[in-house]
């Protein structure tokens, strides 16, 4: 049997017992909700013209050509009353005068007023809200995954270590192979949890009828965030392997995985906190750890030159196979030693000879 | 025929086998002794490749062990391990899988291992749910399932209930009369010693002593005897040739000088009475055991 078909049993295994464990679907389910909940709830909260009562019918006319929806009332008594038990949102009466409850309906405002053109010298092309949500999404979605995906391949590993199998396991298929299959089997469902989440979004926009100048604002940035997602993820999650096996016991993952996690929690954090700065973005953008995140942020913003994501991309690639081979090695030097946690410099030094 | 050849291992500086050389012959069922930590794990991990030696080979019908022929043996390791939160079934058909079969011939194998080795009606159960005899019964099917060519096997019968120790030997015999060399290591020397054909004993990481099971016995037997007569045997003391080991009554066990005719003690008995028994007393397993490890 190649190396090759090993990995792919190992891989299919670790799936099906994927599938059937409650915390996989749990988290999925709740990604998904949140997706839902963020594209199509604002919308429909959003949603629906406001109501108002109008006594004069020119103004009327006027404002149900704008979308209002329009109670015409006899006089401003039926007006104001309509205001009070909240049938209406605002009320039209005479002088003009705008009725409402405790809050300045500025839509109705804005309809009934004239006001002066206004040219914008420096427009912003991103919706201010969009331009908060979008980075925030696209790092929380890669931290989380790539933190708890990478939690549950230290922990697949160990726990092979832990019970035994692992002798059964590398006495008949290559170290190699059960590595592969492992980070094949997470990438894939990492993978997969994000584009369902990112493909519930689109279809929650559309659904919702969010404006698809927005939509198209933010489809190259999630394009481009996939392939660096991928990368980024086959990176990290050979480095869990690695200190899976580092580990003989659950209870020593948490210790063997510190450093890991700073390398996956700094990143998050400097391109939340850094998100206006240029000049640091541009680094993190380059920075294989933080580049998942930063790059497509600011493909995002409008900040790349074409050829900068291929670059970032690319450096990403070759410092992902770099990573590899290193969690490889450690991965191998330590599967065996099921005597307590195994140093990084013993695993280094004493790969198997299989 | 499996052959281990000049095998030495050392951890840092402990050396823990010293150039260990032995042969598992094709159809034998071999028994592999030796005290705790006198080499046997070591040597039969790195017989499955799991370990690798320092400087020797492990030969299999004369040429070097490659990934692709160790695909075909059959391991038990010493520690055992199964995935806790899976099924029976699954498990052993995953393993049969991880060893090239197909899914089906997997499935076919696994249903007619869980039979022999009853636990038909856990196959669907997880791992974790089963007694520890029965996980251990698993842990048989799972050296099993892939229909190896060769068993190495490390304490297969340690946890098992007598009942289920009868199981395993009768699917080893079968497994050896089919062809299969079979190398199995054991603590409890009464079993080997009603097991096996030949024996590899080993002690501080040397082989001590190893070939077939009757020419162990002949190299290690002492000229002894067992006498068994009707009176007191008390005169044993003053036949010439003749050292008393135990006397109880009217059976003696004795040694006799070189130079000394056991026909000559016969003889003599029976000059005195009946003689209800007389014969060579060959040594146990556990005797030639102690021999060579002092």
């Amino acid at each position: 049997m190649t190396t090759f078909a090993a990995a792919r049993l190992v891989a299919a295994r670790e799936v099906r017992m994927k599938l059937r464990d409650k915390t996989f679907i749990f988290s999925t389910v709740f990604f998904l909700f949140i997706a839902i909940a963020s594209t199509v709830v604002p919308a429909l909260i959003d949603g629906g013209a406001t109501k108002v009562a109008v006594t004069d019918r020119a103004a009327a006319s006027a404002l149900q050509s704008q979308g209002f929806e329009v109670t015409a009332v006899p006089d401003d008594a039926a007006a104001e009353r309509l205001v009070r038990d909240g049938t209406v949102e605002a009320a039209v009466v005479a002088g003009p005068r705008v009725l409402a409850m405790d809050e300045t309906p500025s839509d109705v405002v804005e309809a009934l007023s004239v006001a002066p053109p206004v040219q914008l010298l420096n427009p912003s092309a991103v919706n201010p809200f969009l331009k908060f949500v979008v980075p925030f999404a696209l790092a929380f979605l890669f931290f989380i995954t790539s933190f708890t995906f990478g939690m549950q391949i230290a922990q697949s590993v160990t726990e092979e270590k832990q019970t035994r199998i692992v002798e059964i396991l590398v006495s008949s298929i290559p170290v190699r192979a059960l590595l592969a299959g492992k980070v094949a089997a997470m990438t894939l469902l990492a993978f997969g949890q994000i584009a369902l989440v990112t493909l519930v979004s689109f279809v929650g926009m559309q659904v919702a009828d969010v404006d698809t100048a927005v939509i198209s604002q933010v489809g190259p940035a999630i394009g481009w965030f996939l392939p660096f997602f991928v990368l980024g993820f086959v990176m990290l999650a050979t480095l869990w392997a690695g200190v899976g096996a580092l580990a003989a016991r659950q209870e020593d993952i948490a210790g063997a995985s510190t450093p890991l996690q700073m390398v996956v929690m700094l990143p998050f954090f400097a391109v939340l906190f850094l998100t206006d700065n240029e000049p640091v973005m541009r680094i993190l953008s380059y920075v294989p750890f933080s580049a998942p995140i930063a790059m497509p942020v600011r493909i995002f913003n409008g900040e790349t030159a074409v050829w900068e994501p291929v670059a970032s991309l690319l450096l990403l690639a070759i410092s992902a196979a770099v990573f590899l081979g290193i969690g490889a090695r450690i991965y191998e030097g330590s599967l065996l030693r099921t005597n307590g946690r195994t140093s990084f410099a013993t695993a280094w030094r004493s790969r198997s000879t299989v | 025929m499996l052959s281990v050849d000049a095998v030495s291992r050392s951890f840092g500086d402990r050396q823990v086998l010293k150039d260990v050389s032995f042969q598992v012959g094709a159809g034998r069922m071999t028994g592999f002794v030796g005290a705790n930590g006198a080499g046997k794990t070591t040597t039969m991990r790195i017989m499955l490749g799991v370990l690798g030696a320092d400087s020797g080979e492990v030969r299999w019908q004369d040429r070097p062990l490659t990934p692709a022929i160790r695909q075909r043996f059959g391991y038990m390791p010493e520690e055992r391990g199964l995935y806790p939160k899976m099924t029976v079934a699954d498990q052993i058909v995953y393993l049969g899988r991880l060893h090239g079969m197909t899914a089906t011939a997997a499935r076919r194998s696994t249903d007619a291992l869980l039979e022999r080795l009853s636990l038909t009606d856990r196959g669907g159960d997880l791992v974790e749910k089963l007694s520890l005899g029965n996980q251990q019964r698993v842990q048989i099917a799972a050296a099993l399932v892939h229909d190896p060519e060769v068993l190495v096997l490390d304490e297969p019968f340690s946890g098992l209930d007598p009942l289920a120790v009868d199981v395993v030997v009768s699917v080893l015999r079968d497994r050896a009369a089919a062809g299969a060399p079979v190398l199995f290591s054991s603590h409890q020397l009464d079993v080997v010693e009603r097991l096996c054909d030949d024996l590899v004993i080993i002690a501080d990481g040397t082989i001590r002593a190893a070939g077939s099971r009757q020419q162990l016995r002949a190299d290690h037997a002492s000229p002894r005897f067992r006498i068994e007569v009707d009176t007191d045997a008390g005169w044993l003391r003053d036949q010439p040739g003749v050292a008393l080991i135990d006397l109880d009554g009217a059976s003696a066990v004795f040694d006799l000088a070189s130079d000394a005719d056991d026909q000559e003690v016969l003889r003599a008995a029976l000059a005195r009475g009946a003689v209800r028994a007389f014969g060579p007393v060959s040594p146990s397993l556990t005797e030639i055991f102690r021999e060579v490890n002092q």
